[in-house]
């Protein structure tokens, strides 16, 4: 890491921490689902972006993290912190199981099966054999953590949906450094070398259909353990909260946010948390025209994401104060 | 066995639904190698045009001509507005900015026309054709008209000099230019061609489900699978394709899986398919050179 | 705090009292002497919205209260977010709602999974959840959920009340039933098996799904009609109810038809399914509906139709949802009427539950409101109606629980 992204991290990490003491509860809610959505944008980046392999059926793997917190939670009485590495373990093996078979699938076919994945996730929630775990159309619904009760004895006073945020944020960073670690090294360049050019790859003795099927499995840990992070948060979980469109928008946050970019997660994460609310503001009539339109707009100012275009920016401003 | 026979019919005519649609994704990605998601939203607009014109007072087939057209211009207007900006973007920017248009069309016609189902008028006898109670007239007559969009992509593709220069610029758009094919034009053709293609299966779709903005969402998942199960760039494979995911479909929930898991394992079983012949059951294989 | 200076004995006695007599002016969060906030989320975007349309209705039935003078001089100033019918969303728009815009009350959320989501947190907060717009039976249960109300005739309710029918009417049934893959098609199918007692394993012979998703249903017709059913309960929202009407009556499936009330509306499901394959079919009702011409000049309906050519001019007059939403609306403006200047959320939940056999004009004759502090369910009777080809023909008594 340079100097100047050190300072940067540290910087953002202090204002992550001042925040929920100065904003409203809500918004400290709001900001707790940008880190769920952060965490989950890494997870799909880490396919998508790095290894190349298009998911449209993301949001089915954030569904099987929520329901495997829930399910814990509900019918087996695990406490909430619990059900993250569970949920993470679950999605690890879905993911790569899924993963082996996609492994013969390119491109548009890629695309059908993983959108298949995400079109069919809610009618396997719904479905009447899994009824008696998954609560059926109905969904369940779970507590929402309290901070502990050592926080207060060390005289800090937090409320429910401040230590929330804590708890994300520091699942969020503790993800985050990994992936960080993950994709920076020996694995990472493994993983755009097949994208860019998988035969060379091989050629050079990188085992592409491991790579491959292990990129899926991590990819679809990171979004399970934030669809457990955000059922956690929502405190419910329905088959009608992972719809399709909940694929899509996965898409749009890491193309919005910046492909095979780890900061881009987060801008991406914040796209889509708050630019449907805008949305919403400017139009009731259509607001997904709106939302349409911002799309539209960002791939035209930013093809290369926001994380690109803030590179873009701090290599001029670099080159500036050189100068 | 009265029961099979007919579910495999009904399973025929949503077949041909698929079809038509299938079709017009084939017909896009023939061009530009891409697989436009908003096209059912596309044809969906273009239907409620030809409802306006009808309800206006228009004749049927004077409307459907005019629809036609005005889906052809608005494809080609799209390419050139919307999509050459982003022409050199990375594909999964192309991608959302299909998503994008999918959204504001759904929803910007949610908006003109409200959301509540309209009746379209079918050009097709009222009277099932030979007393069958198996299928409509118009269930047999759209797919008839599947049929002849399928022979005119196959002749236009095959035998017209415009079709094999749009088939060249998808294969090879540098060595295209080269050869003095106007590439920027061919896209635009293709996308208007694709709309126009897509505006039938519209007129032709919403007599059976009915109009409304969300028409097309379910249907554009079939259609997509179907493409793929044929081969995506063999028009005739795409109509195959079509029929069989509706028989398959029909059959897996009446008889074998019920209703409530058949997109699922229809879909489970078209992946499956692929696996086995990664280029559909029609389609060119792909092989690359290193 | 002008309550701390009030004695308690006032306190007890402005609680006790009617609302006629004039109160001590009480407000909680939301609440002023000019203004009453109050929230409320619907699916603008997304895939359900068609019933965006209930939201828009609501906000112009305000605008002409507004314009009016208010209600009791305060301007109500009604606040929709849009929640994409995704629970997740709906948890962040009622928090917003609550805690930043600080609405007096939350008002027709719409959908069951999007209320199931905020159910807990309004109760914890003791925020009411009023007239939310769902048709399942959990919203009346004051002794858990006091601070949650429901407004329509529940889905089970209704169903039991064709069960009943159906035990009159046809000893030898076999019964096929259509519903849709969620929340509101299986309160349905549990509602016709309730009422149905011990006969329905045996007299239901076929129950078949679809998915939203799903083009048509005309594959599930085929699969009812091949089960031999002489009664069809068709549980579909507006476009596959057609759907399933026109494909039973075109392969010759004539079964007797039970239709869900979501889509009894004669402009909206029976015209595009065509008048003459849908002559027969029951249904319940307790709406008037604009597209049945037995209502072509009804007053109430008249004042409706000129509210929505002023207010909401791109609402569709077919689609019974804006008739839906302006009854509701009106409800509730009875409700806050009742409050008087005693604006705390506590009143507000107290008069929503007093309501004693009130009419609203555009419910059908006979279907009043009544709840009590143990009922929480403001319309429990329904009206039974056969289609005679031109317009609904009401049989039989208003029937409720």
């Amino acid at each position: 890491m340079t100097r100047r992204a050190t300072i940067g991290v540290v910087v953002l990490v202090a204002i992550a921490c001042v925040l929920p003491f100065v904003v409203s509860n809500y918004r400290t809610f709001q900001l707790t689902l940008v880190l769920v959505y952060a965490i989950a944008l890494l997870g799909l980046n880490i396919l998508t972006g790095y290894n190349g392999q298009i998911s449209l059926g993301h949001g089915a793997f954030y569904a099987i993290g929520a329901y495997s917190a829930a399910v814990l939670m509900d019918r087996f009485g695990a406490p909430y912190w619990a059900t993250l590495p569970a949920a993470g373990a679950v999605c690890l093996v879905a993911g790569f199981l899924f993963g082996l078979p996609a492994l013969r699938l390119e491109g548009l076919y890629l695309a059908l099966a993983t959108f298949a994945l995400g079109v069919s996730m809610p009618q396997l929630l719904k479905y009447h054999h899994l009824e008696k775990w998954t609560g059926g159309v109905q969904g369940i619904v779970i507590a929402k953590p309290e901070p502990p009760a050592f926080l207060g004895e060390a005289g800090l006073r937090m409320n429910s949906d401040q230590w929330l945020y804590f708890f994300a944020l520091a699942v969020a960073a503790l993800m985050f450094v990994l992936g960080w670690n993950l994709l920076r090294g020996r694995v990472g360049r493994a993983l755009i070398a097949i994208r860019d050019q998988h035969i060379a790859a091989e050629a050079m003795g990188i085992n592409s259909a491991l790579y491959k099927s292990l990129a899926f499995g991590v990819s679809a840990m990171y979004t399970g353990i934030a669809g457990a992070l955000g059922a956690i948060a929502v405190q419910y979980v329905a088959p009608d909260s992972f719809t399709i469109f909940l694929s899509l928008v996965f898409l749009v946050g890491i193309v919005v946010g910046g492909l095979a970019s780890i900061s881009g997660a987060l801008y991406g994460a914040l796209f889509i948390q708050f630019v449907p609310n805008v949305a919403d503001e400017i139009s009731k009539a259509a607001p997904w025209a709106i939302f349409g339109l911002f799309l539209i707009g960002f791939v035209y100012l930013m093809p290369a994401g926001v994380a690109g275009a803030v590179r873009t920016l701090l290599v001029r401003f670099t080159r500036k104060g050189a100068k | 066995m009265d029961a099979f026979i007919h579910q495999v019919l009904s399973g025929l005519a949503t077949g041909g639904i698929y079809a038509s649609l299938a079709l017009a994704l084939v017909m896009i990605y023939q061009v530009t190698r891409l697989v436009n998601f908003a096209q059912g939203e596309m044809a969906m607009f273009s239907t409620y045009i030809a409802w306006s014109l009808i309800n206006a007072g228009m004749g049927y087939w004077p409307a459907f001509l005019l629809t036609v057209l005005f889906a052809f211009a608005v494809g080609v207007v799209i390419e050139r507005v919307v999509i050459r900006p982003v022409e050199n973007a990375p594909v999964l920017a192309i991608v959302v900015v299909f998503i994008a248009l999918l959204v504001i069309l759904n929803s910007a016609t949610g908006w003109i026309y409200s959301y509540t189902i309209k009746t379209f008028p079918s050009p097709f006898p009222k009277e099932p054709l030979f007393g069958n109670k198996y299928m409509s007239s118009h269930e047999l007559g759209a797919i008839g008209v599947t049929l002849v969009v399928l022979v005119l992509l196959y002749v236009f593709f095959r035998f017209t000099p415009l079709g094999l220069a749009m088939r060249a610029v998808a294969q090879n758009p540098e060595s295209s230019r080269l050869v003095g094919i106007r590439v920027g034009w061919m896209l635009a053709l293709g996308w208007g061609l694709a709309a126009a293609v897509g505006a039938v299966a519209g007129m032709m779709i919403a007599p059976i489900v009915y109009l409304d903005p969300n028409m097309m969402g379910g249907i554009l998942l079939y259609a997509f699978a179907a493409a793929l199960l044929g081969g995506i760039d063999s028009p005739g494979g795409a109509v195959i394709g079509g029929f069989a995911v509706g028989v398959l479909e029909n059959v897996l929930g009446a008889y074998v899986i019920g209703n409530d898991l058949k997109l699922s394992v229809a879909l489970g079983l078209i992946i499956g398919v692929l696996l086995v012949r990664p280029s559909g059951l029609f389609g060119k294989v792909n092989v690359s050179r290193v | 705090m002008k309550s701390k200076l009030v004695p308690i004995a006032a306190l007890f006695a402005a609680a006790l009292a009617s609302p006629a007599i004039p109160a001590q002016k009480k407000y909680d969060p939301g609440a002023s002497d000019t203004e009453i906030r109050i929230g409320n989320t619907n699916p603008y975007s997304g895939p359900a919205s068609a019933y965006g349309t209930i939201g828009k209705t609501i906000t112009a039935y305000f605008k002409m209260v507004d314009d009016q003078g208010g209600i009791n001089g305060r301007k109500i100033n009604f606040i929709s977010y849009d929640d994409a019918y995704s629970p997740p969303k709906t948890v962040e728009m009622v928090r917003k709602l609550v805690e930043q815009d600080n609405v007096l009350f939350v008002f027709q959320t719409l959908g069951t999974p999007s209320n199931t989501a905020i159910h807990k947190y309004m109760n914890m907060k003791k925020v009411p959840q009023l007239h939310v717009a769902t048709g399942a039976s959990k919203w009346n249960d004051p002794k858990n959920f006091p601070w949650t109300m429901g407004w329509q005739p529940n889905y089970q309710t209704e169903a039991r009340i064709y069960a009943k029918n159906i035990l009159q009417t046809k000893p030898d049934v076999k019964i096929g039933v259509l519903y849709q893959n969620d929340d509101y098609g299986k309160d349905y199918l549990k509602g016709l098996k309730d009422g149905l007692g011990d006969k329905a394993a045996k007299a239901i012979v076929a129950e078949v799904s679809y998915e939203v998703s799903d083009p048509t249903v005309d594959s599930q017709i085929v699969q009812l009609q091949a089960s031999g059913a002489n009664v069809f309960f068709n549980v579909g929202t507006p476009k596959f109810a057609a759907q399933a009407i026109r494909k039973a009556y075109d392969i010759g499936w004539k079964p007797v038809q039970y239709l869900n009330n979501v889509s009894s509306s004669i402009g909206a499901v029976l015209t595009p399914a065509g008048l003459e394959k849908s002559v027969g079919i029951i249904t319940t009702a307790y709406l008037k509906d604009y597209s049945d011409a037995q209502w072509a000049n009804d007053p109430a309906v008249k004042r409706w139709e000129s509210f929505m050519k002023k207010y909401y001019p791109a609402g569709d007059l077919n689609d019974i949802s804006n008739m839906y939403g302006y009854t509701v609306a009106r409800t509730l403006e009875q409700v806050l009427k009742q409050c008087g200047d005693n604006l705390t959320r506590e009143n507000v939940m107290k008069q929503a539950a007093s309501m004693k056999g009130q009419y609203i004009d555009t419910l059908l004759p006979g279907i009043t409101i009544t709840t009590s502090d143990n009922d929480y369910a403001p319309i429990e009777s329904v009206q039974m109606q056969r289609f005679n080809g031109k317009r609904w023909e009401r049989f039989g008594e208003v029937m409720g629980n």
